[in-house]
């Protein structure tokens, strides 16, 4: 369909010419696993506090963590990020709202996406949690307390020890779509890996070696991904268990 | 041996010649004529060069130089029932839809440059603008050298963005861009603070100027930093469908009828809500209406 395919363009000079288009794609490359990882920490801290409480015999705890699930597990991750970005800067008192506004604009970005990024993954995390401890024998739990632990000694020595080795494998995907899901950010400006490949066709109109390449980056690290899982998964299976050896 | 030069020569002959005896549509005008159908590509929200009324229909200054388009190929291939088929297309995947035969023409507010003429052909201009500022009239900023240490917000995939970028490289600046996916995104970020000041092609910042809350508060200001030329995107290597299109342009542009869009949409009250961009003509597109080209400026 006459395109003039041209892969040199990657060693190319960009125009301002501190770099070259590959070094764009790289710093992009920088900014998605800093944002990934960043937003993956908080999404575990979250995920697991919630998926705890979800659990507890007190109602109002576990209310709440279930009105966070339903919050953030159902709204588009889209519209969170512009509630982020764009909406709560201006609910906030406007001395707070402006000092943000007027931060480096990579760090609002980078801060807006993060939070967004993690607390969405969060509630995700929040319910497989859940499940881990749920799918436990009820008695593991009233063995713990009949041994004269309090419910979060139970809970810390006995219930979650299990409950996160069962629940490697979909926290392996969770972790995934955290990469994936961090293209959104360049809706907003960020220039994570998926914003610099776009930016790369804008600049030298090679639409498909951009795509091509930011397609197999995101393969790549996500095989990388899949394949340290895959070993701490080896790593922590419970014998006799879902997924686990005899 | 006489024969057989004389049978050579001829063979020779009736090969250079036969294009032009047989007068056989090809490329565009043949998918063209063979499907009844024109593909035109237009844009969302390029204001008021292509973009949607409150009905949903495509409407705009390009737009309606397209339609010209199509009226002539109408014309000149006697199909009176061409039917027209609308593509809405972004600045990211504009020049694949062109190449890949989805779209078969696209006027909207593509800036004809080196780079992109690699992939595709771009038409007579029908459009000159400069790349400059919208600030808040308050703001104390008049040119480019006031923006040191400040955010400064454009829209990502224009050319505006390389500039300031290099601007800001060049005489150290110190500037924070922020690239903004679209051009209403880019003005909201202006509008709430975000930025000092936003740097886009001079008719679309009017655009957005028209659409704020009180545009009276705002202002156009600085010295250009570039001239681009619009121009409408078609395929390449296809010089018979660029001719039909380049003449089309070139009378709406000698015979005033662009001149009367031009009023029509820069200088009276346009849809959706009857704001006036209140933008007079540039020396650069009065120029271009009296002599017509598909010049790049860059």
């Amino acid at each position: 369909m006459g395109y003039h395919w041209n892969w040199g363009v990657f060693l190319a000079r960009v125009p301002s010419g501190e770099t070259s288009y590959l070094g764009w794609m790289l710093s992009g490359l920088e900014t998605t696993l800093a944002l990934s990882l960043s937003a993956s920490i908080i999404a575990l801290v979250m995920g697991s506090v919630m998926g705890v409480l979800r659990t507890v015999p007190n109602r109002w705890l576990s209310g709440i963590a279930a009105l966070y699930v339903e919050v953030f597990r159902n709204i588009p991750l889209l519209v969170q990020l512009f509630i982020w970005y764009f909406v709560l800067p201006e609910l906030l008192p406007s001395g707070i709202g402006n000092a943000y506004k007027q931060m480096h604009p990579l760090l609002q970005q980078f801060a807006a996406a993060m939070v967004c990024l993690g607390l969405f993954t969060g509630a995700r995390v929040c319910e497989q949690v859940r499940s881990g401890i749920n799918s436990l024998p009820r008695g593991q739990k009233y063995a713990g307390l009949a041994l004269g632990f309090t419910l979060p000694q139970t809970y810390r020595y006995v219930l979650l020890p299990m409950a996160f080795r069962i629940i490697v494998p979909p926290l392996t995907s969770e972790f995934l779509n955290i990469f994936k899901n961090s293209a959104v950010a360049s809706t907003i400006g960020l220039l994570e890996l998926a914003a610099q490949g776009r930016q790369l066709v804008d600049y030298t109109a090679q639409p498909y070696e951009s795509f091509i390449a930011v397609t197999l980056t995101f393969m790549l690290l996500n095989a990388v991904i899949m394949g340290l899982m895959h070993r701490l998964e080896a790593k922590t299976r419970v014998p006799g268990y879902i997924g686990g050896g005899t | 041996m006489q024969s057989r030069r004389l049978f050579i020569t001829a063979l020779a002959a009736s090969f250079l010649s036969a294009p032009v005896l047989a007068q056989e549509l090809s490329g565009t005008l043949k998918k063209i004529k063979d499907s009844n159908t024109i593909a035109l590509g237009h844009r969302e929200s390029s204001i008021p060069f292509s973009y949607y009324d409150d009905k949903q229909q495509v409407i705009g200054y390009a737009q309606e130089l397209m339609l010209k388009v199509v009226d002539a190929v109408k014309a000149d291939l006697k199909l009176p029932n061409l039917q027209i088929k609308l593509t809405p297309v972004t600045s990211q995947n504009r020049i694949p839809l062109v190449q890949n035969g989805s779209v078969d023409i696209e006027c909207g507010s593509t800036t004809n440059n080196s780079e992109r003429q690699k992939q595709v052909a771009f038409s007579n201009t029908f459009f000159v603008i400069g790349t400059r500022l919208l600030v808040r009239k308050d703001s104390g900023i008049k040119d480019f050298p006031n923006l040191a240490g400040k955010n400064v917000v454009t829209t990502a995939g224009t050319t505006s963005e390389r500039l300031i970028r290099k601007l800001n490289e060049d005489k150290k600046l110190g500037m924070n861009i922020i690239s903004a996916k679209d051009h209403g995104e880019s003005f909201l970020t202006l509008e709430t603070g975000r930025a000092s000041a936003f740097m886009m092609d001079d008719a679309l910042l009017a655009g957005e100027m028209a659409k704020a809350k009180k545009p009276a508060d705002w202002v156009v200001l600085g010295a250009p930093q570039s001239r681009e030329a619009y121009g409408c995107m078609l395929r390449r290597d296809d010089p018979a469908f660029k001719k039909l299109v380049d003449a089309a342009l070139a009378k709406a542009m000698t015979s005033g009828e662009a001149e009367k869009l031009y009023k029509k949409w820069f200088m009276s009250p346009i849809p959706p809500k009857g704001l006036n961009l209140m933008f007079p003509m540039s020396e650069d597109v009065a120029a271009l209406f009296k002599n017509p080209n598909d010049k790049a400026f860059e």
